[in-house]
């Protein structure tokens, strides 16, 4: 398990974790998992087309994240989110189906797409990984005080002369870059799960946000290792591992919030029903 | 005249029987989910509405593993999926996304799972994309009476429950008010998109499910403000796009590069997204309903 042709697949994996853990405990805070779930679905079509005109996938992969990204933004600023985000992922997906109509043998390339090939990674998949996963990082920095406020509250945030647009779309940019470099290695329900589960979970355990911040990284690269290390003895596919720790990891979340009493649960409803109400 | 049917229609299209099936499936995809859109946009559920097409993957793919007919497993994965949802708190305005994506998240990686199995034990490599993509003219017609049934069931709860759903999708607690069982009218409401999705999903693929489910309902409330209409509007403009969509694949048989039609799904999002676009760009002023929130 500790060969060397898997020091590769620990550090990327890593690498991966400590991205999405860090995106994803924003992703969880401002309520875009959709975004954080289309972008990835949706970028895999970049990889088709990129195979078509045969362009580096990851280069194919930046472009449909990234115009995915702004299109969600500019849809989404002045109609509903959801559905912005829903006909964005669709209309990559069409595109995606066209390109792949063009290329008959790549049925096996989309399986490893969307659910990882985490177990042959080369050593010149480590370098371009670790740089846009030090751009998600560094933007995420650069962001953190706006980004925190708008997200927690927005009004706050407007208040204290936060550009709540230029935020989500620098946000959605990030989550675009995030998608890119994560694909092609660990695919895209893999990081999909990732940016979910383990930030869900920590924010359960604590209302700090940098401590929940901090849990969610340990959490993820827990996940992480744990999903690889079961799949290189399993022999199944490490997006099954990854998808059910996290439901795991949520699950405990809630188990810890309901077994902490009432009370903690009547202070998070209280939480709740200061954002805007709902139908439903 | 016939020069002008001659040059829209390609020769042999209407007495192409893959070509019957796909108009009749795809018109009864389109009609259910024009109807069940307008609820899942109003209810800002767009997400649900997508995960449930992924989620049935998960069941067609363990239906190919048991070897039952994949449609009761499209079905039945989903509507648990919407139990489950419900019980995780899809109510919730910020809990909502999180409780889809968690379960989706399961879901895809038993799919995952279960994909591995079907190709290492069955060695069905084309598996995946069936599912996934799914391909309108490679239906077989005798899943046609199953799913047309399944779509008058899902219809049937709609007609049923037709004014408590609509109020509660409107304001949950004027409907709340009226003593209406919200709780139960939200998780009727899920089970009647989750059967369309996945219904859909089997027969026209997870892509067009979710583009006929969102985009035309999308539009029709950005046309009209009222309900009903606005379901007229989104059956209208999703059997127009469907039928368009059906020529047009078609039609591109004779198309570069050659060899083969181009996809279905492709020509009907595409459709969709420029309906949606026309009428985000005609009324954009339109106030965002503060009731339904940023879904």
């Amino acid at each position: 398990m500790f060969s060397s042709f898997m020091t590769n697949t620990w550090t990327v994996a890593t690498i991966v974790a400590v991205v999405a853990g860090v995106v994803g405990f924003f992703v969880v805070l401002r309520g875009s998992a959709f975004v954080a779930d289309a972008l990835p679905t949706g970028a895999f079509a970049g990889a088709a087309g990129a195979s078509l005109i045969g362009v580096s996938t990851l280069a194919g992969l930046t472009v449909f994240s990234l115009a995915g990204a702004l299109a969600i933004g500019w849809l989404g600023r002045r109609s509903r989110h959801d559905v912005a985000t829903a006909l964005t992922l669709v209309l990559m997906l069409g595109l995606g189906a066209l390109f792949l109509s063009f290329s008959q043998e790549y049925s096996a390339e989309i399986y490893s797409l969307l659910f990882g090939e985490v177990l042959g990674i080369s050593v010149n998949e480590v370098a371009p990984v670790a740089a846009l996963g030090a751009v998600c990082i560094v933007a995420i920095l650069v962001m953190f005080r706006p980004l925190m406020l708008s997200s927690v509250m927005p009004e706050l945030g407007e208040a204290r002369g936060v550009r709540s647009y230029r935020i989500e779309m620098g946000f959605l940019v990030v989550i675009a870059l995030a998608t890119s470099m994560a694909l092609p290695v660990v695919g895209a329900l893999l990081i999909f799960s990732l940016m979910i589960g383990p930030p869900a979970a920590a924010r359960s355990f604590t209302s700090n946000p940098y401590v929940a911040l901090a849990l969610c990284v340990v959490i993820a690269v827990a996940a992480v290792w744990t999903a690889i290390a079961a799949s290189y003895a399993s022999n199944w596919p490490v997006g099954f591992f990854v998808g059910v720790i996290g439901a795991v990891c949520y699950a405990a979340g809630r188990g810890w919030t309901a077994w902490r009493g009432t009370r903690a649960v009547r202070a998070a409803a209280e939480r709740d029903s200061g954002v805007p109400a709902v139908a439903c | 005249m016939s020069g002008i049917l001659g040059s829209v229609f390609a020769p042999g299209f209407f007495g192409s029987e893959p070509v019957h099936v796909a108009l009749a499936v795809g018109s009864v995809a389109a009609i259910v989910s024009g109807v069940l859109g307008v609820f899942t946009v109003m209810r800002g559920q767009s997400y649900a509405g997508h995960a449930f097409a992924d989620i049935s993957i998960t069941g067609g793919s363990g239906s190919f593993l048991l070897g039952i007919s994949p449609i009761w497993g499209f079905a039945g994965t989903s509507v648990l999926a919407a139990g489950i949802m419900d019980m995780i708190g899809i109510q919730r305005p910020r809990g909502r996304d999180l409780a889809t994506g968690i379960v989706r998240g399961a879901a895809l990686g038993l799919a995952a799972l279960f994909l591995y199995w079907d190709t290492t034990h069955t060695s069905t490599t084309g598996a995946t994309v069936t599912i996934l993509f799914g391909s309108m003219f490679a239906i077989t017609p005798s899943t046609v009476p199953v799913v047309l049934a399944l779509s008058l069931a899902a219809l049937g709860i709609v007609a049923v429950l037709y004014r408590p759903l609509l109020l509660s999708s409107v304001s949950s607690e004027l409907a709340f008010a009226r003593g209406i069982p919200v709780r139960v009218a939200g998780v009727a409401c899920l089970v009647a998109i989750a059967l369309a999705v996945s219904l859909s999903a089997l027969t026209i693929g997870a892509i067009l499910s979710t583009a006929l489910l969102i985009g035309p309902a999308a539009t029709a409330l950005r046309l009209t403000t009222r309900p009903g209409q606005a379901m007229a509007w989104a059956v209208v403009i999703g059997l127009v796009t469907t039928w368009l969509g059906i020529v047009l694949a078609y039609d591109s048989f004779s198309w570069p590069p050659a060899r083969h039609a181009w996809p279905v799904s492709f020509f009907v999002v595409t459709l969709i997204f420029l309906c949606y676009l026309a009428a985000h760009l005609v009324s954009p002023g339109q106030r965002r309903d503060p009731a339904v929130g940023r879904g």
